[in-house]
């Protein structure tokens, strides 16, 4: 028989104001085997923890049960301190009397009664309990970072000036993402090209660094410290070794009306191509749909003219598996598309642009060559009006409920730079509100309405319409003077919303890491574990996680290489004793199980049985503990129900239920 | 039937196989039941007609035991089973000479009853025909085929064996109804609806465990119900709740392994059509996952025991209501 401790914890006044404390704490006394309960104001604290130890000791407690938060959030802490007292750590029980309870219901008397309903299931519980012990796994030396964008590139560097190997994987020809699309960085205006070139060269050069473009992972197996990662090469058709970069080919393809992806669409590519000048690697790749010999089998111009002999048109798609301890996803983002915003007349005038169009219509090597013009009819443009919020802060499904939290930054950089450049044009700014938290961005905000003449007008635009004469009609509203407002513009910049690349829900799904409703990554705490996945060996670096200018995401960047290299500085990681184990007698041998455990920790044996006498050669299923990591999968699927979860067995779950329903 | 006894005496003689597993004669004519057969003379009891609806699959798992090869007669829809159990790594293909027979349908006796035709006989089993000469004590009676047909045999899977080792006879596709419309009708029942036709349905269970102990899918070792290491057992047992829990738990064992061979509506005697459970589940993960029909092949992946990145999320069940 158990003898049981209760403690129940105010969490100041989180549990207290809603759940009758105390009452908990009789109620607890009641139950059979509970010998000792009390409650307290932080349990969680050091004088809280005592009064757990002191009682363990006292009253020779076996198991205690917390009623207190999430134990998601405290589990560890109340282990701990039970190993600390003399009994072992899986003694012990949570009740979530807060998220479960408390924060969620008002009512004074029903949230204590389900605090007393939620305690009684965990004391069932932990009447079933038994001492476990943790195993040890080790660690891969190894890190994969999915994304080679600017969060990617400076989380893989970090771990590599660390001295361990890392791994990018990117999807597109070339590392660089988003940010080597960018003209100028705010609030700063150095280049974007000149701060990240230098560090995309670095974690080429970089001993520690393989970098993987033109790939995706493909499948991961295995969990923190011992990922299994399949990553598919997809064919380039061009030999790296060989290739020099001389670019003969590019020039000489004659298939050279594919939308250019790197300028966002705004002029063409030819079907071999790398999609900028500094790409890293320098070598092309052929755009099979595009090329003219891989769709009517005439053409090979680019393997004639290719003096290196590189070219290749029988690449395959080459699968790579490779072993990692720790995976960050850096998978960044994308612009919305903006097919539900019709009223901004996008798609319908060239001259209604994005803002990250703008970027490469700034840009020396974009499709203007940096030459700001009218993309209908090369004209300058003379009036240009910015929209913010263009599907940010949006409470309908057409957009984001969240703030792009970019837009106000970039927008000013954008009008103080056309301001500075050419004088003679006037901008003006429709915005909701300004917002420019961040070291040096109010400065540089006022900048642009103070001493660039930039036009703000609190308010949004309705529509813009596209003249006849090739301008455009915006209709909008002043607010703070409170009348419509009819502009005429030669150019509208949408501040459209960021969005995750799409990818992201296919790779959180391999990783079973979970996203939220934005499909943003989530983190493990959004306080206290902001660049850890709650998926252990998980990290988040850059906007997969949540929009972020640059300086955040290399910040990001750098706090998810140290969570990494903390992981991997490691030689063992103490395994869950939570694991799954047969009961030999029971076990059918189906191999359901094994077909469903994520983990490949179950193989069978043929194993001689004695059951009650019969004695029989079986299929047995048989658990590796090692690389159990607890899931409960096997244990749903068994259909006799010979698979068991320590810590979490089904007669555990069951005397819950029970409990709950007494 | 002849062309059976030759075959399985001349595999008996010749060594290849140590006994047969086919059906033997029963009381009466419609109650032929399964069994092994351990020499040529003893198949002097075997038959083979239109009321061996048995699925013998399941007793392959014994058979896989014994020494030797076991001489196995299955119809088109007991291969399904038979896979299965390979599957499920529960009989050994080495041990079984599969000698595929010939299924033109198979009747159900209480079918024949329920056209007020009393005191029956026997009946004739056509080689083709439309109609079915039932004998009884006051006379020959005339009965349509398709009427006297087992449900399971309307919605047939085809005449195509799955597995064999040699085929005897000619099957017919008797398929000549939808075999989702019935658990279509009763999901377009409302919740109270649906629970009084279960509760009516149900309630006439007299846990005689039939419907268990044919099932192919369900040949766990220890049942959960047998077992004194679940509390269900005694919770099936101790409340009135109990009919209801039996079968919808045995419904979620089963799923994503039955073939729904329909012997558990076969068997029951009180005439519950359990196949309606099983067959909304395999509805259901078609509809989530895909066709799929346990069964065809050994080594295709079931949509419960495998994941792709194209699974329904979770959340489409609740939007399905």
């Amino acid at each position: 028989m158990q003898r049981i401790g209760v403690f129940v914890c105010h969490c100041g006044s989180n549990i207290a104001a809603t759940v009758d404390v105390e009452k908990v704490a009789q109620m607890a006394l009641r139950e059979q085997g509970v010998v000792h309960a009390e409650d307290y104001p932080y349990m969680c604290s050091e004088a809280g923890q005592s009064r757990i130890a002191a009682a363990i000791k006292e009253k020779g407690l076996t198991g205690i049960v917390v009623c207190s938060c999430s134990p998601r959030m405290h589990e560890a802490t109340f282990r701990k301190c039970a190993e600390t007292a003399g009994i072992n750590p899986y003694m012990v029980e949570i009740a979530n009397i807060r998220e479960h309870c408390s924060w969620i219901h008002k009512d004074m008397t029903e949230a204590t009664e389900k605090a007393v309903i939620l305690m009684r299931a965990a004391v069932a519980k932990v009447h079933l309990n038994a001492p476990l012990q943790a195993g040890e796994s080790k660690v891969t030396k190894r890190a994969l970072v999915i994304g080679g964008g600017i969060a990617g590139i400076q989380t893989a560097l970090d771990i590599a000036e660390a001295g361990y190997k890392v791994d990018i994987v990117e999807k597109t020809p070339s590392i660089g993402g988003r940010m080597s699309q960018l003209d100028k960085t705010f609030p700063t205006l150095d280049c974007s090209a000149c701060i990240l070139t230098p560090k995309m060269v670095e974690a080429a050069a970089h001993e520690n660094i393989t970098i993987h473009t033109y790939s995706e992972v493909e499948k991961v197996s295995g969990f923190v410290g011992n990922f299994t990662v399949d990553i598919r090469k997809k064919a380039r058709y061009v030999d790296i070794a060989k290739c020099t970069g001389c670019g003969v080919c590019q020039e000489k393809c004659p298939s050279k009306k594919t939308p250019n992806e790197f300028n966002r669409g705004l002029n063409t590519r030819s079907a071999i191509y790398t999609p900028f000048a500094q790409a890293i690697p320098n070598v092309p790749v052929i755009d099979t749909e595009a090329c003219i010999k891989f769709k009517t089998g005439k053409c090979g111009v680019c393997q004639k003219v290719c003096q290196a002999g590189a070219i290749d048109y029988t690449q395959k798609d080459e699968i790579i598996t490779e072993q990692y301890g720790a995976i960050v996803v850096a998978t960044g983002f994308d612009t919305i598309k903006l097919d539900k915003y019709g009223e901004y007349a996008y798609g319908q005038s060239k001259d209604v642009i994005t803002s990250l169009e703008l970027e490469r219509v700034m840009n020396a090597a974009g499709p203007t060559k940096g030459h700001l013009e009218r993309l209908s009819d090369g004209k300058h443009p003379k009036e240009i009006v910015f929209i913010q919020c263009v599907g940010s802060r949006c409470s309908d499904d057409r957009g984001k409920p969240y703030c792009s939290k970019i837009c106000c930054m970039y927008t000013a950089k954008h009008a103080m730079l056309i301001r500075d450049k050419y004088p003679d044009v006037n901008v003006t700014v429709f915005y909701i509100d300004v917002r420019t938290p961040g070291k040096n961005f109010d400065e540089f905000y006022r900048r642009a309405v103070e001493e660039y003449g930039v036009n703000y007008i609190k308010g949004q635009v309705g529509k813009v319409i596209p003249q006849a004469d090739g301008s455009l009609l915006v209709q909008g509203v002043d607010l703070l003077d409170q009348k419509q407002i009819l502009k005429k513009a030669d150019m509208v910049v949408l501040a459209t919303a960021i969005e995750p690349n799409p990818d992201v829900r296919k790779i959180a799904t391999m990783l079973t890491a979970s996203i939220d409703t934005n499909n943003f990554l989530t983190e493990a705490h959004p306080k206290l574990r902001p660049v850890e996945s709650p998926t252990a060996g998980v990290f988040l670096s850059g906007v997969c996680q949540g929009p972020k200018d640059i300086p955040e995401t290399v910040a990001q960047a750098g706090a998810a290489a140290v969570k990494v290299i903390g992981l991997l500085a490691k030689d063992k990681l103490k395994t869950n004793p939570c694991t799954a184990q047969a009961d030999e007698l029971m076990c059918n041998g189906c191999s359901q199980c094994a077909n469903v455990c994520p983990y490949g920790a179950i193989s069978y044996e043929m194993k001689l049985i004695n059951d009650h006498g019969i004695r029989e050669e079986r299929r047995i299923a048989v658990v590796n503990s090692a690389l159990c990591q607890g899931c409960g999968a096997c244990t749903v699927t068994c259909p006799s129900g010979a698979m068991d979860l320590k810590g979490f067995s089904n007669r555990q779950l069951l005397a819950e239920v029970d409990a709950i329903c007494r | 039937m002849q062309e059976l006894i030759i075959r399985a005496k001349e595999l008996l003689e010749c060594g290849e196989v140590a006994r047969v597993l086919g059906w033997r004669k029963g009381e009466h004519v419609y109650d032929p039941e399964p069994a092994f057969f351990q020499s040529a003379d003893a198949l002097e009891n075997f038959v083979y007609n239109g009321f061996c609806g048995a699925n013998l699959s399941k007793y392959m798992i014994e058979a896989s035991k014994l020494e030797g090869k076991t001489l196995v007669f299955l119809k088109p829809c007991d291969t399904y089973s038979f896979n299965q159990l390979l599957a499920e790594h529960r009989i050994d293909r080495e041990k079984a000479y599969i000698i595929g027979v010939g299924c033109k349908g198979k009747l159900k006796i209480e079918n024949i009853g329920a056209d007020g035709i009393l005191d029956i006989e026997g009946a004739d089993y056509p080689d083709c025909g439309e109609e079915l000469n039932v004998k009884t004590l006051y006379g020959d009676v005339k009965v349509a085929y398709k009427d006297a047909m087992l449900e399971r045999c309307h919605v047939c899977k085809g005449k195509e064996h799955r597995i064999f080792d040699e085929k005897i006879g000619e099957s017919v596709d008797t398929l000549d109804a939808e075999r989702f419309a019935e658990v279509e009708r009763i999901e377009k029942m409302s919740p109270e609806e649906k629970f009084a036709y279960f509760q009516a349905e149900l309630s006439k269970c007299i846990r005689c465990n039939a419907c268990r102990n044919v099932c192919p899918a369900c040949s766990c070792r220890k049942c959960v119900f047998d077992s004194t290491k679940f509390d269900s057992a005694q919770k099936a047992n101790a409340t009135t709740f109990e009919e209801k829990m039996f079968h919808i738990i045995r419904a979620f064992h089963v799923a994503g392994r039955c073939t729904d061979c329909g012997e558990c509506s076969r068997v029951c005697p009180q005439g519950i059509p359990l196949h309606l459970f099983n067959r909304k589940f395999i509805k259901d993960m078609n509809e989530l996952y895909g066709d799929y029909q346990a069964g065809v092949d050994v080594d295709a992946k079931a949509p419960l025991v495998c994941f792709s990145q194209e699974d329904a999320e979770p959340g489409a069940l609740t939007e399905r209501g």
